[in-house]
């Protein structure tokens, strides 16, 4: 299985993103600039977290424009498996590919710790791995994580079970305590917490490497099937 | 010159925590009767040609403004000295 981490001008967790699919799974992965606008090929796409171009306009905004993110569109509507994290998950709302949008966090800060969050559905190619309800511990460092959606869009969130981490302790003011979704068509994830910093127990957490091992389980299941 | 003055504001109902810290501020300085404060942001430009209007619409649709949680407004100004 081969991942591409895409590199934003600003981006600052791609290492890690890097290190969690190549080391910590063992899997391939490459690191893709985001001017080279290339993905096909590919078998998961990861954003990783950071400030691309310095968070200006709003988080996400500027990076939404690129073209690598057209081939990101392509990608998803083919049903490639795109995972974004923190700067990741704006890019993806940004760019419409999830719904709502990330604002301040409620009290202001940039909070950076260990969070609790539930695994809301265990159904998703990111979590067969884990168990429904499970509690989690998986860091996060942001401003601007505050999930925010209309009533509509949130019911519709619910309805479609997208809705795949809560914290268990909001510590940003996420709406119904949002800490990650997925498109309706279950290929496309966000979430503010670093599941890639979370990816060996070493540094605290490995709670985190379970999405990964999902992702490399049901990438191997679509291809027993395809082959 | 065609200058383009666009505000974007955060929706109502959107929770704006800045706007909230500098009316605490506020009224910390004395002015109590001060309540609702919204921080939003100005954008300005000029523009040389095309349909001014449609395009700034466009713009704001695209990139200015976020949908989900601002509105913006627009002022356009003909025969502006930059």
């Amino acid at each position: 299985m081969k991942f591409a981490v895409i590199v934003f001008p600003g981006s600052n967790c791609d290492r890690d993103m890097y290190h969690a699919a190549k080391d910590a799974l063992g899997a391939e992965a490459e690191l893709v600039w985001y001017q080279d606008a290339k993905l096909e090929g590919y078998d998961a796409i990861l954003i990783p977290g950071g400030f691309s171009y310095g968070d200006y306009l709003r988080c996400g905004a500027i990076a939404s424009t690129s073209e690598i993110v057209t081939s990101l569109r392509r990608e998803a509507e083919k049903g490639t498996p795109i995972l974004g994290v923190c700067n990741g998950f704006q890019i993806l709302v940004e760019s419409g590919l999830l719904p709502g949008a990330l604002i301040r966090n409620d009290q202001l800060k940039f909070i950076c710790h260990f969070e609790d969050l539930i695994v809301k559905n265990n159904e998703t190619l990111f979590t067969t791995d884990y168990d429904k309800d499970e509690v989690i511990k998986i860091p996060v460092a942001h401003g601007e994580g505050n999930y925010y959606c209309d009533d509509t869009t949130l019911s519709e969130l619910k309805a479609n079970n997208q809705i795949v981490f809560t914290y268990k302790n909001n510590p940003n003011g996420s709406v119904s305590d949002i800490a990650g979704i997925v498109n309706k068509k279950g290929n496309v994830l966000g979430m503010m917490p670093h599941p890639e910093r979370a990816a060996e127990a070493l540094l605290g957490s490995d709670d985190g490497l379970k999405m990964f091992t999902s992702m490399l389980k049901n990438w191997r299941d679509q291809y027993a099937t395809n082959a | 010159m065609t200058k383009v003055s666009i505000h974007v504001t955060l929706k109502e109902g959107v929770l704006d925590p800045q706007g909230k810290a500098i009316e605490n501020s506020l009224n910390t300085l004395g002015y109590e009767g001060v309540h609702d404060v919204r921080v939003g942001k100005l954008i300005e430009m000029f523009i040389d040609h095309g349909d001014v209007e449609t395009q700034v619409k466009a713009m704001c649709d695209k990139l200015l403004a976020n949908p989900v949680i601002e509105n913006f407004t627009y002022e356009i100004e003909e025969g502006v000295a930059q």
